[in-house]
């Protein structure tokens, strides 16, 4: 990652665009780690729940973009119930989930995944997943 | 009394013995569900966008057809459709101008919706209201010395404004099961997801959640798992047959829809279930129990 940043670094990163499609404030955010204390798949993460948020502030959603973290959310919310600012974390995940699948850059391809496992899956993992990582 | 009522996808194909076994408990309480007419999917996961609405339309649809029924209260037993429906319709209730766009993106419909009309209740809710004791005075088959472990995931919990039970200490399936002699073990994990629609793409995170949920309730004495989401039923129940091949210290832990032990103890006929949709087999625990 890169240490040092410059007003430039940050004013690539279209805060209004995140913040209509997140319609969340990312500034609320302290970092307090809350988020990626109780996250259940943090360890699973390249980058914390806490530091997703913090890259944001700096502008620096291509940092955000590199890593796996959007596409291991769940969505489940935890973050969300225990954050003491009230910051929808999943909101902003989605937000961030968005902008790369409006690229027309679809995470998940129907075709790769195994007709046998397709068949046995409930159709809510199914459209769950294709609702949130194509588009 | 008669109430709406909104199966969603997954009751009518994986998850049938939740549909079954939920919907024969209501007749005992003189509750009869209809199933709406022309109900779609409810897209299974809350659009967490907001600036694309077209993921709000088919839960709102489903929400218009509960209030033509004339029963504006609307059952629903899958978690995800209860979380998808209920935010919906507080989306619409809260946002006028949102409102307005969805209302032109619909314009065939001719029922005019705005969001509090129709109150989305999950079947859990429901019994609660019902309440512990009149549950009690149906019991036909006391359990012999059964413990469970109830697991609540995230969809019937989270966000706050739509959640049924509290976020961190849920009480919905104690409070019934409690008053039919039934031991409830303590462990950590009752309300830690597992994983969700993960299972598609990233299934090593699912078996991770699995083993220490799994194993964490075994570690608590628990005989049998019960549960309210066809999805957490998937993950937890349908992985266990991946971690019993990987690990020869894993114990596996049956796994069953909180409906399909209420309805043996409530002398329901055990026929209407299909135990071949399990993986782990619940039958010996529960013949052991005196449920079968």
């Amino acid at each position: 990652m890169n240490n040092k940043l410059t007003l430039e670094d940050i004013d690539q990163f279209d805060l209004d665009e995140f913040q209509e499609i997140s319609g969340e404030n990312i500034f609320a955010c302290y970092q307090c780690g809350n988020c990626s204390a109780g996250c259940p798949a943090a360890d699973f993460m390249d980058l914390a729940p806490h530091e997703v948020i913090r890259l944001l502030q700096l502008g620096q959603i291509d940092e955000i973009v590199k890593t796996n973290t959007v596409w291991i959310c769940a969505a489940c919310v935890t973050c969300r119930v225990r954050c003491p600012k009230g910051v929808d974390l999943s909101k902003i995940m989605e937000a961030v989930r968005q902008i790369v699948l409006r690229k027309k850059n679809n995470y998940v391809d129907l075709n790769k995944i195994e007709s046998e496992l397709r068949e046995k899956l409930p159709q809510i993992a199914l459209v769950g997943n294709f609702r949130k990582f194509t588009l | 009394m008669e109430i709406s009522y909104y199966p969603g996808c997954t009751l009518k194909t994986s998850a049938k013995n939740y549909e079954k076994t939920g919907l024969a408990l209501l007749p005992i309480f003189d509750i009869n569900p209809v199933e709406i007419k022309d109900w779609v999917c409810c897209g299974a996961t809350y659009s967490l966008t907001s600036d694309n609405l077209m993921y709000q339309l088919a839960p709102i649809r489903t929400l218009i057809r509960a209030k033509e029924s004339g029963n504006p209260r609307l059952l629903t037993l899958c978690d995800m459709c209860y979380n998808t429906l209920k935010r919906a319709a507080l989306f619409i209730e809260n946002d006028e101008e949102k409102r307005e766009k969805i209302k032109n993106f619909m314009d065939e419909e001719e029922t005019e919706y705005r969001g509090d009309e129709v109150e989305v209740v999950h079947l859990l809710t429901l019994l609660n209201e019902i309440g512990s004791h009149k549950i009690s005075e149906k019991l036909v088959k006391s359990p012999q010395d059964l413990k469970i472990a109830t697991y609540y995931g995230c969809m019937l919990l989270r966000p706050k404004e739509i959640q049924a039970d509290s976020a961190e200490n849920p009480q919905l399936m104690e409070n019934i099961f409690q008053g039919l002699g039934v031991e409830i073990v303590d462990y950590p994990f009752r309300t830690e997801c597992c994983g969700s629609y993960q299972i598609v793409n990233r299934r090593e995170i699912i078996l991770d959640r699995t083993k220490k949920i799994i194993s964490s309730a075994v570690k608590n004495n628990a005989e049998l798992m019960v549960l309210s989401c066809p999805l957490c039923d998937y993950n937890l129940e349908a992985t266990q047959k991946d971690l019993i091949e990987q690990d020869s210290n894993f114990k596996p832990l049956p796994v069953l829809y909180f409906s399909q032990l209420l309805a043996l103890i409530l002398g329901i006929d055990p026929e209407i279930n299909d135990w071949s949709l399990h993986n782990i087999d619940p039958t010996p625990v529960l013949k052991r129990k005196g449920l079968l």
